[in-house]
């Protein structure tokens, strides 16, 4: 059998060099990178990539919202307009302001605990177009649930986002976006500071939080404070 | 350039003019003058719009319909008052004109007549100085009419408000489709009429007669002035959607509230943002999906009750904001709506161990109380302790005790 060079070097001596452009493989340009607002995640990853799925997964209080929140907040100081389309209608306004969001450059949709209809609304928001990022949040969304989500959906999200500048980000507790994501983010509890002695005058200062790339896979993770006050 | 019709009063005279300019000056019943400015490029010259005019004012049955095209509006108004057919007031032109056009009062009619003063050039030939000495100051401003001299802006009418239509229907329509159809020929209609005035909408009001009696009322509001048909008839018809009529329809009225259409500057580098249109109809299919007030901009009440917002419309404006740059994460709470009703261990008045529905462990540390209360002058009164804790499964939480009733909720986790 003939290796695909040589069928192609007898089929461009064919066809002569006016064609040989048509068959040469054409690299995609890399995606455009949008910066998450934490310095430590962006120095790491470069940022989120537009025009394609990042899943960002980990279990409760592992700082999931909190990146999501400085995401937002760094999305809208561009002045981009951003959707979250909240599942379980779990997002808090005043976090997000706390975060530096512009709270009216946030289309907030709140699904009332229906994940279909969160999935219905971003395929809009997506068709839509015009939106710097789509957040689609299952973070309370049981695992099981979220894996009966067809491979066929993520994969018509991928390929409707894509040659768009939109960052469709997906937050929930297990991966399922998998192999249409382009890039995977793993949230981790790191640790929980609070100042004060146990008993007298405590206060839970901030959460320190680890997000280690599933893919393209990195040995070290990205850590950083998510601060509760000050 | 101001083009003056004059005509025996009719209604349609302001609509002949309208057809040509969205700036139209109702002078007089029998006078209309109008902005013909910009208008160059459809007309190669002053006489070729002029006969335009003229034909348009024939069409519409303008009796002993004149024309006149001038400079400024007060002399186009002298023109076709003073000269039949089409003029064009070129300089000097107006001198022929009798002072009668000029509408004098009485007793400087009668003076100009016993000066012998018959047309605008010989009253134009007078010292300044003198007519303003012996006719005042009115008469020295007709003395600058009379040279052709005018110098005020147009005083546009108001747009009439009758951008509306209706259809009565021979047999109730049950459907949607039929409605659909009516409804596109009815925006049609409306959205041409505001264009041809440069105006747009930023509220339909839509009367539906309904079989055998009743009315069915509804009102679409739009963040921007917008005249797309289309648009606004899928809004419509998405809107029939989720808030259908009780009974067939047997006729239905339309209005549009008329307004200034919006100007906006684009820009290379001007960041991304839905069109309005599409933001609009996307807005109104998803509220199709998840309900009216679920989506939308949140906005953050003026009060210290926990976790208080309401949804407004989302509109996102182009106002500037802060540049981009180092900002440190902040720690977010994710709110269980409804808060989930507790069951908590607290023996000396500390949460010790914890347990609701998905939630269970033992209190490994823990921060508050954070006591709240306020509305208590009303009915909506709360006072409550809140508590951040943290599980021995490594999750932190925000609970929460109502002071009044001592039940506990956990609000929230920190995430």
């Amino acid at each position: 059998m003939k290796s695909s060079s040589a069928l192609k070097a007898q089929i461009e001596s064919a066809i002569g060099a006016h064609f040989a452009a048509q068959l040469t493989f054409r690299e995609r340009p890399p995606a455009e990178l949008a910066p998450t607002g934490v310095a430590e995640l962006d120095a790491l990853t470069g940022g989120l990539p537009r025009g394609a799925i990042t899943d960002l997964y980990g279990p409760a209080s592992s700082g999931r919202t909190s990146l999501l929140m400085s995401i937002l907040a760094e999305a809208s100081a561009r002045e981009e307009v951003c959707a979250v389309v909240d599942s379980s209608d779990a997002f808090d306004p005043a976090s997000a302001a706390a975060a530096g969001a512009d709270l009216a450059r946030v289309l907030w949709v709140r699904c009332g605990g229906r994940p279909d209809h969160a999935l219905k609304t971003a395929d809009l928001l997506i068709q839509g177009g015009g939106f710097g990022l789509v957040a689609l949040d299952f973070g309370d969304v049981a695992p099981e649930i979220t894996r009966r989500i067809p491979i066929a959906s993520w994969f018509r999200y991928r390929r409707a986002v894509e040659d768009t500048p939109t960052v469709l980000l997906v937050v929930e507790r297990e991966p399922t976006v998998k192999s249409c994501a382009s890039l995977i983010l793993e949230a981790k509890r790191a640790d929980v500071a609070w100042s004060g002695a146990p008993g007298c005058s405590r206060l839970l200062r901030a959460m320190r939080l680890d997000v280690l790339p599933r893919k393209p896979v990195h040995a070290e993770a990205a850590s950083f404070d998510a601060r509760a006050v000050g | 350039m101001f083009a003056a019709i004059h005509s025996e009063p009719s209604p349609h005279l302001a609509g002949c003019a309208a057809d040509f300019s969205p700036y139209v000056e109702e002078t007089a019943p029998d006078t209309v003058v109008f902005s013909v400015s910009g208008l160059a490029r459809l007309f190669r010259s002053a006489r070729e719009l002029a006969d335009a005019i003229a034909r348009r004012a024939a069409e519409l049955g303008l009796a002993n319909a004149s024309v006149a095209i001038a400079p400024n509006p007060d002399l186009a108004v002298h023109g076709a008052r003073g000269f039949r057919g089409v003029t064009i007031m070129e300089p000097g032109r107006e001198a022929a004109l009798p002072v009668d056009v000029l509408d004098p009062p009485p007793e400087i009619a009668m003076t100009l007549a016993m000066w012998g003063i018959r047309t605008f050039g010989e009253f134009a030939a007078l010292p300044e100085a003198g007519v303003a000495e012996r006719l005042g100051p009115l008469g020295a401003h007709l003395q600058k009419l009379a040279r052709g001299a005018g110098e005020r802006p147009l005083v546009p009418a108001k747009p009439d408000a009758a951008f509306e239509e209706s259809v009565e229907l021979e047999y109730p329509a049950m459907l949607l489709e039929p409605l659909a159809f009516l409804l596109a020929r009815l925006l049609n209609s409306i959205c041409a009429r505001l264009e041809s005035r440069g105006l747009a909408t930023h509220e339909l009001h839509l009367r539906l007669a309904l079989d055998p009696r009743g009315e069915h009322e509804r009102t679409l509001r739009l963040p921007y002035p917008m005249r797309d048909a289309k648009a606004f008839l899928k809004l419509m018809t998405l809107d029939l959607e989720a808030h259908p009529p009780g009974a067939p329809v047997a006729g239905v009225a339309l209005a549009a509230e008329p307004v200034n259409p919006r100007v906006v500057q684009h820009g290379l580098f001007i960041p991304l943002a839905p069109e309005p249109q599409k933001l609009e109809i996307t807005l109104a299919r998803i509220a199709k999906i998840v309900g009216e007030g679920n989506a939308g901009a949140a906005e953050l009440l003026d009060t210290h009750r926990p976790g208080a917002f309401r949804m407004g419309r989302f509109a996102p404006s182009s106002a500037a904001r802060a540049a981009s740059g180092a900002r440190r994460a902040a720690l977010a709470l994710r709110m269980f709506r409804p808060a989930l009703r507790a069951h908590v261990d607290a023996p000396d008045g500390r949460p010790a161990r914890v347990a609701a529905r998905g939630v269970k462990g033992k209190v490994v540390a823990c921060a508050g109380p954070w006591r709240t209360s306020g509305d208590w002058w009303r009915a909506g009164a709360w006072s409550r302790d809140d508590w951040d804790i943290a599980l021995s499964d490594g999750a932190l939480y925000l609970v929460s005790r109502d002071r009044h009733t001592g039940a506990w909720h956990i609000e929230g986790s920190y995430d």
